[in-house]
């Protein structure tokens, strides 16, 4: 507890926090990627993935909770040393100010805040499957059968999901504030570790500069290839006529009493 | 050549400030920046007018005293240099120069453009020092130190004090500051004994002061007129967290013998 | 008439410093806490004595005009420290050393003191080198020296092009430890404006708080002054701008002797004066001359010309060709006069025709762009910021300015003024430098003074006190000394005249660099003294002083030291005048070599150097207040006696 404690305590011990947090989230916003990019292989690809992960509710939520306490303790480190931040400097100047600073850097809190934003949108959107706000009709009526089971159709969702422009507006806006986020981030993850020199540090701001491409582009190209219609445009056109069924499947029910999540 | 100049004017902390211009007298371009102040306050002074407070010492950039943020700049439009060794020439007949004190809660105002920055001395007294008793010095060849680390020590050591990297943090964070003196000492051999124990006092004295959290906007580096490195705070922050995870050291029983 | 009792102790030079550190009365651990002691001023020699008196277990309470005590100027050094380490191998010793630096000083100081200076040199920089001190190493890790001026062996060590900086941090350091540790009480923005005599000895001092306006007294068991020089008495110079004389002044005015106060020093490698505003001349180090060469062109009308169209025959490197032993390394005084003279003889460079090159190419060409940038990088860059000119491509234009003082408040062996309890360190003392200082040599002094002198001296006086009995600070020697202040300040404000103090004191210094500068006559000087005093009268008539006494107040801080330099000013050419001799820095007109005297023709000298008189001379000069400004001070003189060298002819030939 005492260590806890003297790291709480002090400025650098929460930026130690929000680098390991940071660091976690990295992670898993590989992880994530690399489940979502399925998208791009046959429907019943990102299915069975999807499957998978409902199947092993243990793993499934462990990891859900150490997120949510991983986004939690980032959140709160930031928000508290933002501001003693702000407390630290009263007055500003008249004649500009950061010199020297990247926007970057300076608007972490700014693109802190939108990804934030866009989490809760994108957890309401395809993990607790509203029906008010995707645009598009409702999710939870959309299943398949894989393998003799009736499983949700998390293909259809994604593919149905970003036909309509303003989600894809709204993602493409949220990844770009993940871009800008992580390529000051992921640098300063390294730098308020302390693991870095002067021969590192420059691959360090490199690895941090194509990590945040990587990231940006794989994470945007999902929602553009789908909303240019070059993925999965005619199993939309099956998948949409579910909308129209008055209510839900049994099987649909079920993965929802087991509350599925849409990977 | 003439410029205008946007000062801050403040007669003591407890006194709201405010914006004055004030058109300069004819100058020369190879005035120094505070040579032009010098000319701007005898002129007001003649005028029966208060002179403008500004902190100013040795003119050569070394003592640390000098300060002003020009144009939204800590010492000035050049790089590497302290607003002392900031010449008019830098400027263009007719320009608008805004003139503005250090800004940071933990270096509060006394005057216009001066603020107290003691803050830094007292981070100092928390344990910016190798203890070394006078007299109980081993011979100076004795330790012999890798070039290397005396030159980068020599990087850090530099460090004026002047307290630009506080001004220009948007967290008005001393980080850079505090990483400075650390490294320093902390490179050294005769820096070691008391490496982990220094550099924990020094935060701690650091964020009880009020100045902000790093940010690594590296508005401190771009400033400094040392041209200290970012460097030294990742170094610092790896002391640092050696030290958290090292913990107080354990109490001793006092008592003495014979 | 004050007495002058040098107490240098018997014996043989060699030892008389351990001898002394013997014989030196002890104070028991247990009283040394009651003792308190007050030092006025950071810079090397004071926060090296706090640091050290706090150790040794005395209560101290330090005091510096700056915000922090890290500003002195001693930060502003930049070549090195001399050290009789002999790590070179090439013949040093302390008596090398000392020899070097007697003989650089013209034989004008005390034999005692600079041998003790000599002796101690090598334990600073063990001192400097365990507080960490970022000292240039050589590969292997040891400390790397360098050759400096007045000197054939390599003993200066330094950290880059900011010795001073890195010296005075480690001091600092020392001086935060024992703040951290309560051992001593700093106070910033705390200026002296007067010492507190009770009963002929100093107890205490007034101050003023810089922030709040505030005027406090202070009660100690002895007074230390480290306050520093007093070179901004003509207004351009390399000091800060903040330096000043006051402390030592108000001592003086209160009975300490000032001593040689004409010594001054003109270092040779400044950038010139540009023009009427300018505020401050910035040194180029000495060190420079290790690679640079310094020349004019042979003749005048090559002096409008760009440097590197005049060809290698029309130039006259006139340092090599006058003193071909030390060549461009000569001393600074005289390689400032020879400076002063090639200009005279209209063979100056620049706009302004006062200026010499100080040119690398031939370095460039031996060692590599690179090896040059290693060694003086920094200093080139000050340069360009400067004059918007690269010394790599262009020599360097420089021309001699004030730099050092080597006068200073009178002490004797033990740093002791002729006011008991009045300490006195660094460069504020007059003691070791003679009439010239060696390059080096003020960062040794200062250091020496505050970390083994005092602390090994002030026992002897503390133990003749009686400990926990100083006076208390509602004492009428305090009360007396307060509403003198407080009448100095409302004189000043109440003042309302019509000129600036800043004014004043470039009309000081102008009359300062014109009468007492680097050439001295007894016409000038006489013309000097009356145009001064007529400065200092109208200084009270005209001067205007702006803003409240109770508040942050540059202009009531700057009339109260401009009027000390103005009094200083005309105390100088008065010294000036008295020294019928040319000795060091101070070199009058009438005594010098011509080329009929035995010294010239035996090739010793050269004409125009400086010529003693040893047989009048020999004496240091310790002026004493007479109780007005307008009122002639009084002469005192402590003989200088050698008994180990020679006070011979100073040739550097």
């Amino acid at each position: 507890m005492n260590l806890i404690n003297r790291v709480w305590q002090s400025s650098l011990g929460k930026k130690y926090i929000m680098a390991l947090t940071g660091c976690a989230l990295f992670f898993f916003l590989i992880g994530h990627l690399l489940g979502n990019l399925q998208v791009f292989g046959q429907p019943e690809l990102i299915n069975t993935y999807a499957h998978f992960l409902k199947s092993k509710p243990g793993l499934l939520w462990g990891a859900r909770l150490g997120l949510l306490a991983c986004v939690g303790l980032h959140i709160l480190a930031a928000v508290q040393l933002t501001a003693m931040n702000k407390e630290a400097r009263p007055q500003g100047y008249a004649g500009g100010s950061a010199y020297g600073a990247s926007k970057a850097s300076q608007y972490m809190i700014v693109s802190g805040l939108v990804i934030l934003a866009f989490v809760v949108y994108h957890l309401a959107h395809f993990t607790a499957l509203l029906p008010g706000v995707n645009g598009t009709g409702d999710f939870r009526k959309l299943t398949t059968v894989l393998h003799g089971q009736t499983v949700p159709d998390v293909y259809a969702m994604m593919i149905l999901g970003f036909q309509v422009w303003w989600v894809v507006a709204f993602y493409l806006i949220a990844q770009w504030m993940l871009f800008n986020h992580l390529g000051h981030g992921l640098a300063s993850m390294f730098q308020s570790l302390g693991l870095r020199n002067h021969v590192w540090w420059p691959r360090v701001q490199g690895f941090a500069k194509l990590a945040s491409i990587g990231i940006f582009i794989g994470y945007a190209i999902i929602p553009v290839a789908i909303f240019l219609r070059i993925v999965g445009a005619d199993y939309a056109e099956k998948a949409k006529h579910q909308f129209s069924q008055s209510s839900p499947p049994a099987a649909t029910l079920i993965a929802e009493v087991n509350g599925k999540e849409a990977k | 050549m003439k410029v205008t100049l946007k000062v801050w004017r403040q007669k003591n902390a407890n006194t709201p400030g405010g914006f004055k211009t004030y058109s300069s007298p004819d100058l020369n371009e190879n005035m120094s920046f505070l040579e032009m102040l010098d000319v701007v306050n005898e002129e007001l002074a003649n005028k029966g007018e208060e002179p403008i407070a500004f902190d100013h010492d040795c003119r050569e950039g070394i003592c640390g005293t000098c300060s002003l943020v020009i144009d939204g700049k800590p010492h000035g439009p050049h790089q590497g240099v302290a607003t002392c060794q900031t010449y008019m020439r830098s400027f263009k007949n007719g320009d608008e120069i805004v003139i503005e004190p250090f800004r940071a809660k933990a270096f509060p105002l006394i005057k216009d453009l001066v603020v107290d920055r003691a803050a830094f001395d007292r981070i100092q007294h928390a344990g910016g020092f190798i203890s070394v008793r006078t007299g109980a010095a081993p011979d100076a060849n004795s330790i012999p130190v890798p070039k290397e680390n005396a030159d980068l020590a020599m990087d850090a050591a530099q460090c004026i004090g002047c307290g630009a990297c506080v001004a220009a943090c948007k967290n008005a964070s001393a980080m850079l500051f505090v990483a400075a003196k650390v490294s320093h000492l902390g490179l050294m051999p005769q820096g070691q004994p008391e490496r982990y124990k220094r550099v924990k006092a020094m935060v701690d004295q650091m964020d009880a002061e009020g100045f902000g959290g790093c940010t690594v906007t590296g508005s401190c580096e771009a400033v400094c007129p040392k041209e200290i490195s970012l460097d030294f705070i990742a170094r610092m922050n790896r002391d640092y967290g050696v030290a958290l995870l090292k913990g107080e050291p354990k109490a001793m029983e006092g008592g003495g013998v014979g | 008439m004050a007495t002058l009792n040098s107490n240098i102790p018997a014996g043989p030079l060699a030892s008389k410093w351990e001898k002394h550190k013997f014989s030196t009365k002890l104070i028991n651990p247990a009283n040394k806490r009651k003792y308190k002691i007050i030092v006025v001023g950071a810079g090397l020699a004071g926060a090296s004595a706090s640091a050290t008196l706090a150790e040794l277990g005395y209560e101290v309470h330090n005091f510096v005009f700056h915000d922090s005590p890290r500003r002195a100027h001693s930060v502003a050094a930049q070549g090195g420290i001399n050290a009789a380490k002999n790590y070179q191998n090439d013949g040093d010793s302390v008596h090398r050393l000392f020899y070097d630096t007697i003989k650089g000083g013209d034989f004008r100081a005390r034999e005692a003191n600079v041998h003790r200076l000599a002796e101690v040199s090598v334990n600073i920089i063990d001192q400097c080198a365990a507080q960490g001190v970022p000292f240039a190493r050589e590969y292997g890790g040891l400390l790397d020296n360098r050759s400096f001026g007045g000197a054939q062996v390599s003993r200066t060590f330094y950290a880059r092009g900011q010795t001073g900086q890195q010296l005075l941090l480690g001091a600092y350091s020392a001086l935060n430890k024992m703040i951290g540790a309560g051992g001593v009480k700093s106070y910033t923005h705390a200026e002296m404006l007067d010492l507190v005599v009770v009963d002929g000895h100093a107890k205490g001092i007034i101050v003023r708080n810089l922030q709040t306006g505030e005027i406090t007294r202070h009660s100690g068991d002895a007074v230390v002054l480290a306050t520093g020089g007093y070179g901004n008495v003509y207004n351009l110079s390399t000091y800060a701008r903040g330096s000043n004389v006051t402390a030592s002044w108000r001592a003086y005015k209160r009975g300490a002797c000032f001593g040689n106060p004409c010594y001054t020093q003109i270092h040779p490698t400044c950038i010139p004066v540009s023009g009427d505003y300018q505020s401050k001349l910035t040194l180029m180090s000495e060190s420079l001359r290790n690679d640079g060469r310094v020349w004019v062109p042979k003749r005048k009308e090559d002096c409008k010309k760009r440097p590197q169209d005049i060809a290698e025959e029309d130039r006259d490197y006139y340092l090599e060709r006058m003193y071909s032993a030390f060549g461009n390394l000569a001393p600074r005084d005289i390689a400032s006069r020879a400076a002063k003279t090639v200009c005279d003889e209209g063979r100056g460079i620049g706009e302004t025709g006062l200026g010499v090159y100080l040119d690398f190419s031939a370095a460039i060409n031996r060692l590599g762009e690179a090896k040059v940038r290693e060694r003086y990088g920094n200093l080139f860059a000050m340069y360009h910021e400067i004059t918007n000119e690269s010394a790599y491509q262009t020599p360097m234009r420089i021309y001699p300015a004030v730099h050092y003082t080597m006068g200073g408040l009178w002490v004797d062996y033990n740093l002791m003024s002729n006011v008991p309890g009045l300490f006195v360190l660094g460069e504020a003392n007059f003691s070791d430098h003679g009439a010239n200082r060696l390059g080096a040599s003020a960062l040794m002094q200062g250091l020496s003074d505050g970390y083994f002198v005092l602390p090994a001296t002030i026992s002897g006086y503390l133990a003749t006190q009686n400990p926990g009995k100083r006076p208390a600070a509602d004492a009428a020697a305090f009360k007396e000394a307060e509403e003198n202040v407080q009448t100095l300040t409302k004189r000043l404000l109440g003042n309302k005249g019509k000129r600036t103090p800043d004014s004043f004191h470039k009309e000081l210094g102008k009359l300062m660099w014109e009468y007492c500068g680097m050439a001295r006559n007894k016409a000038g000087l006489e013309k000097g003294i009356k145009a001064i005093g007529e400065l200092r009268e109208e200084f009270w008539k005209n001067v205007s002083v702006l803003g409240e006494a109770g508040e942050w107040n540059q202009s009531l801080e700057r009339a109260g030291r401009i009027a000390d330099f103005i009094e200083l000013g005309e105390l100088m050419c008065r010294d000036a005048l008295m020294r019928e001799e040319s000795c060091g820095g101070h070199f009058r007109e009438e005594y010098q070599y011509t080329p009929d005297d035995p010294e010239t023709k035996q090739g010793l000298v050269n004409p125009g150097d400086v010529k003693r008189r040893d047989d009048q001379f020999a004496f240091v000069s310790a002026w004493e207040y007479a109780g007005a400004p307008d009122k002639a001070p009084i002469l005192n003189k402590e003989p200088l006696v050698y008994e180990e060298v020679h006070m011979s002819t100073r040739s550097y030939k």
